[in-house]
């Protein structure tokens, strides 16, 4: 199922701004792989770009080819609607449908996808459970899912996307928002993942990346500067530059 | 005096002026129901929603054709001016980019500058004297015409409310772009696009001068929607500056009902939204 993303030659501008340079990265399937780098250095235009909702931005376009197993996503008419549908994504602020309730949230992609209604009771549970959310809600999935705490908001948000059991899960800094033991409980989940999903989590925390990467990407200013096992690159980067950020002698 | 003493005395000033004005606010719409309903009820019986008016002279009588016109008048502006106001609000707020959308805006907002009574004199000229007849049809049409606008600008403004973190979480579940609105956005902007809208019914229930050009009146029930139709604004304009004291009392009593059935109408559609939730 866990399916690796093959990026070459990734573009992206916003208007004028050129926000990604000429990004080249393998993301290694049933993997965790991070994204760090500075404030403005392109981490959540890249993993925008990994699913198409760069170019829901006004003004905003990308170019370069990226893989999902042997589909190029950017290739001549791919619709990016389905290619979302197979790609997975948990937002840095916890967005979960405000109209609808816990159960409703978590079924909203099934219905797109048009599961069948007796599957569908099973897929949310399977979902929540995944998510470490299940047995906190049990009792009151009809309840709106603005109504849970910040930290069980996201982990709402992370089993609406694995209801769908994409093939890759993108999150953007998904914990910034979050205290220590929501983080920690998110850690975990990923760490669950692993194996059965392709995960990309950009972070700006680096204790994190150490904790539940296996790969980590260094960006900086648009570019890669660097990319590597996440123990290499925490306890011997070739690069200068990466060394400075991750000893915090940098931005 | 400290700093400190200043901005609490500030605060109260101001908190103070805050509820003067609330009060103010207040003064005109209480006094102005307690007239209606003062005045109105004396005339409020089973009658008055049964019975047809009577010609000078004779006592009683009601006006139940045009109760029924005007909810016949407003329900069918409903029926063309919602779906076209909400649709093009939310072509403004999701779609509308470059000049196509900044002209539907300004003409949006010119259209809702016109007054009344020109929108009907408009109807008046295009169907009225092309038909050759006053008829429901085309009062209908002037109503619906000043709805437009109203539900077009409230759409927009409702759906620019909703954050656009929902429509990328919607997107990124791999939703269409039409499929988005449907099912997120107009969801969780139901309550604006609600009250939007019942303000432009409650707007148009009391339009008289447009009506005037194109409904005309009927003393009796209209059996076609393509004939003259009596609605409460009218009848209300008529009774009123009217020398007989009795046709003064309907008025008093139509203008009762004519608040009432707005009033209905908006709390039946705050507790239908409130029991969806
Ligand atoms: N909607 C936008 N319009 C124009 N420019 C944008 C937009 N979003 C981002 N940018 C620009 O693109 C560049 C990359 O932004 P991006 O959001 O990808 O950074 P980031 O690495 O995610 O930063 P952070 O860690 O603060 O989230 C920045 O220089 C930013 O100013
Ligand atoms: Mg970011």
């Amino acid at each position: 199922m866990a399916l690796g993303m093959e990026i070459q030659n990734l573009r992206a501008w916003y208007g004028k701004v050129k926000a990604l340079q000429d990004i080249n990265l393998t993301v290694v399937p049933g993997a965790v792989t991070a994204i760090i780098g500075p404030s403005g250095c392109g981490k959540s235009t890249f993993i925008r770009c990994l699913n198409r909702l760069h170019e829901v931005v006004r003004g905003a376009r990308a170019s370069g080819q990226v893989w999902l197993g042997d589909l190029n996503i950017y290739g001549r008419g791919v619709d990016p609607v389905l290619v979302r549908r197979r790609i997975g994504m948990v937002f840095q602020k916890p967005n979960p449908f405000p109209a609808m309730s816990i159960f409703d949230n978590v079924a909203a992609g099934l219905h797109l996808d048009g599961v069948p209604r007796q599957e569908i009771y099973g897929r949310v549970e399977m979902a929540l459970r995944l998510a470490g959310l299940w047995d906190e809600v049990r009792d009151r999935l009809q309840v709106s899912g603005a109504n849970l705490s910040g930290g069980q908001q996201q982990r709402l948000c992370l089993a609406r996307a694995l209801a769908l059991e994409p093939e890759v899960l993108l999150l953007d800094e998904p914990c910034s928002a979050l205290d220590p033991a929501s983080t920690m409980h998110i850690e975990a989940v990923l760490r669950d993942l692993k194996g059965r999903y392709t995960v990309v989590i950009v972070t700006h925390n680096m204790q994190q990346a150490s904790r539940v990467a296996d790969y980590t990407a260094f960006f900086l200013t648009g570019e890669v500067v660097e990319y590597g096992s996440t123990e290499d690159i925490f306890t011997r980067p070739r690069d200068e530059r990466t060394e400075n950020y991750i000893t915090g002698r940098f931005g | 005096m400290s700093r400190f003493r200043r901005r609490k005395l500030v605060n109260y000033v101001m908190l103070g002026l805050a509820g003067v004005c609330t009060a103010i606010v207040l003064v005109p719409l209480v006094s102005l129901l307690a007239l209606v309903i003062s005045r109105g009820l004396a005339g409020l019986n089973l009658e008055f929603f049964t019975q047809l008016p009577k010609p000078v002279g004779e006592p009683g009588g009601g006006m139940a054709n045009a109760i029924v016109g005007t909810l016949t008048m407003v329900t069918m502006a409903c029926i063309l001016g919602l779906p076209v106001g909400i649709l093009a609000g939310t072509y403004l707020s999701e779609f509308g980019r470059g000049p196509l959308a900044g002209t539907v805006r300004f003409m949006s907002d010119v259209l809702t500058g016109v007054p009344s009574i020109v929108v009907g004199i408009f109807v008046n000229v295009v169907v009225v004297i092309r038909t050759g007849h006053f008829s429901a049809y085309a009062g209908a049409l002037a109503l619906a015409i000043i709805m437009i606008p109203l539900v077009t600008r409230t759409t927009e403004e409702m759906l620019r409310m909703v954050p656009n973190s929902l429509r990328e979480a919607s997107l990124a579940l791999g939703a269409t772009r039409a499929r988005t609105v449907g099912s997120i956005v107009y969801r969780s902007a139901s309550a604006g696009l609600i009250t939007g809208s019942l303000l432009a019914v409650a707007r148009v229930a009391g339009e008289t001068a447009p009506l005037l050009f194109t409904a005309l009146n009927n003393r009796f029930w209209h059996h076609t929607l393509s004939e003259p139709i009596a609605s409460l604004p009218v009848y209300i304009y008529r009774y009123a500056i009217s020398p007989y004291k009795d046709w003064q009392q309907q008025a008093w009593t139509a203008a009762l009902v004519l608040v009432l059935m707005v009033l209905t109408t908006s709390v039946a559609a705050r507790i239908a939204v409130s029991l969806r939730k």
